[in-house]
């Protein structure tokens, strides 16, 4: 304010700059974001350029491929419902409650996300095969009966019992280089991403409704029961739909410890490696699409997913 | 009755030590106190939700310190009512009556006195999202009084509500108290729901030596 009272005005009106410096934000913003937008959408139209709806038909008619797809749908359902019901009790339990070793358990369950897919597949392969020598010492596998001592000494690692050869002998589950070595190389990556979300799920939650339930005469598993996970619907479906889709995705894990065999551990992520390695691109690219496709729809899911929840 | 005996609890670094009073049955007692002095955290170790460090609760002379808080015959309203956002005013009211396993003619005529003691008869198909302040601190009260608790807690039940609202909840609780008999144990901050409702004010301060106590137990003036 001026002595005289009234308002000093700068000399250049903000009006007339103002709109210039907005369209130089908004060319900036827009300059980088399309960028990336652009990229995506580059790769998709060079993969419908590569092939044409007549390669992409008769690639998708191999019977190979159809194969793949079949075990394709049964791994990532399985392992979807497993992750799901792994990960609703573990979210509800990292959010509502702090223990010893909470935040360990918290990291832990983070490593498959982090972790390289390849070392992931060479963990459970590891897991599945390494001799457990602390079961010897402790007397509780017959090493020598179930003939695995003798497997021992053959090949010079340490003898002792073998998750692998227990599960085939007792249970008869086969499962390294088998489909059940898909899920679960399939289950080990997509469950951590369940747990995150089933985490956030319950963090939104309000734990109070709960405690008002015990104070009715719910246990805490009644709680969680009849209060608690009515509410976390979206959050369930939403886990469910990122593991499937996580699972779609997965390819290193898969390939160390399930191998890709035709016909018996093939899943449309290794169709495209075993495809380009016998050099039919028509066919790879074609697999390649049909897994853009169901991306989308995953997505498409997801997103009506979120707007039901923000509303 | 209520007493708290020599009562210690913790919440986070907070501590509240030492607390002791005793409320007799039927009476409405009022709690008042300042902003974060403890007032919800005691409310909680009464209803078995936070563990009791030290000291006893008793409730008509029995010690249920120990005792989960299905088993205490208390009905507790939270400040934010938190309801069940998946379930209807009706299934509200006959939540507690399930888990007792009453029979479906003893649900339905306790459903149908707490929606006339509560006035919300017209809700009862109703979900709980769509309530006005008001009503869905009925369905919270409803539910709390569902299992006809010996003492109720409430929790600043009134303290969102806009003047008229208001009063008419103050009525409806004091009618509620006379004529269920129910002993109440009420939060509030505020002075007029104190001296309109209260029978027995109590008042948690704290003390020169820097420890949280009730400090002042008489009538409500």
């Amino acid at each position: 304010m001026s002595a005289s009272g009234k308002q000093q005005y700068p000399m250049v009106s903000n009006g007339r700059r103002g709109p210039l410096r907005d369209a130089v934000f908004f060319l900036v913003l827009g300059g980088l974001s399309s960028c990336f937008v652009l990229l995506i959408v580059l790769l998709l139209a060079a993969d419908l350029s590569f092939t044409s709806p007549t390669a992409f038909a008769a690639a998708l008619r191999k019977p190979e491929i159809q194969a793949a797809f079949r075990l394709t749908m049964l791994t990532c359902t399985l392992a979807a419902v497993l992750s799901v019901w792994v990960a609703t009790p573990l979210g509800y339990l990292l959010s509502r409650f702090r223990f010893p070793g909470s935040r360990i358990v918290d990291v832990i369950v983070d490593i498959p996300i982090v972790l390289p897919p390849l070392v992931l597949g060479l963990s459970l392969l590891i897991l599945f095969h390494q001799p457990f020598p602390l079961t010897r010492w402790l007397g509780l596998a017959d090493t020598e009966a179930a003939g695995v001592g003798a497997v021992g000494a053959a090949t010079g690692r340490p003898a002792g019992w073998i998750l692998e050869d227990w599960l085939e002998e007792s249970a008869g589950i086969p499962v390294t280089y088998r489909w059940p070595a898909v899920v679960l190389a399939q289950f080990a990556v997509s469950c951590a991403f369940a747990v995150r979300t089933m985490r956030v799920t319950f963090d939104q939650i309000n734990p109070r409704a709960e405690d008002v339930a015990r104070t009715l005469g719910c246990t805490r598993g009644q709680a969680f029961l009849h209060v608690a996970l009515p509410q976390a619907w979206r959050g369930i479906l939403t886990a469910g739909t990122i593991s499937w889709a996580r699972a779609l995705g997965e390819f290193g894990p898969i390939l160390v410890f399930a191998g890709a065999t035709r016909f018996r551990t093939e899943v449309l992520s290794t169709s495209v490696f075993l495809e380009l390695s016998v050099g039919q691109l028509d066919a790879a690219v074609a697999v390649s699409l049909m897994m853009v496709l169901m991306a989308v729809a995953v997505l498409l899911f997801l997103r009506w997913l979120g707007a039901g929840m923000s509303t | 009755m209520i007493e708290l005996a020599d009562v210690s609890v913790r919440s986070g670094e907070y501590l509240l030590e030492g607390m002791s009073f005793q409320v007799q049955a039927g009476a409405y007692a009022v709690l008042m106190g300042r902003t974060g002095i403890g007032k919800t955290t005691l409310l909680e170790a009464i209803c078995g939700l936070r563990r009791v460090l030290r000291g006893r609760v008793l409730l008509g002379g029995v010690n249920v310190t120990g005792w989960s808080p299905g088993d205490r015959r208390i009905g507790y309203m939270p400040q934010d009512l938190a309801l069940f956002p998946t379930m209807t005013v009706r299934q509200h009211l006959e939540f507690a009556q399930r888990l007792q396993r009453a029979s479906q003619s003893v649900m339905a005529a306790r459903v149908g006195e707490l929606a006339e003691l509560l006035e919300i008869g017209h809700l009862l198909s109703r979900g709980v999202r769509g309530l006005s302040g008001g009503e869905a601190q009925r369905v919270a009260l409803g539910r709390a009084l569902a299992a006809r608790p010996a003492l109720l807690l409430l929790d600043e039940p009134i303290s969102a509500l806009d003047a008229e609202t208001r009063s008419s909840a103050r009525r409806m609780l004091k009618t509620l108290n006379r004529q269920t008999g129910v002993t109440v144990l009420h939060v509030t901050h505020d002075q007029e729901d104190a001296e309109l409702l209260g029978d027995v004010c109590l008042r948690l301060e704290r003390t020169g030596t820097g420890r949280v106590q009730v400090i002042c137990a008489g009538a409500a003036t």
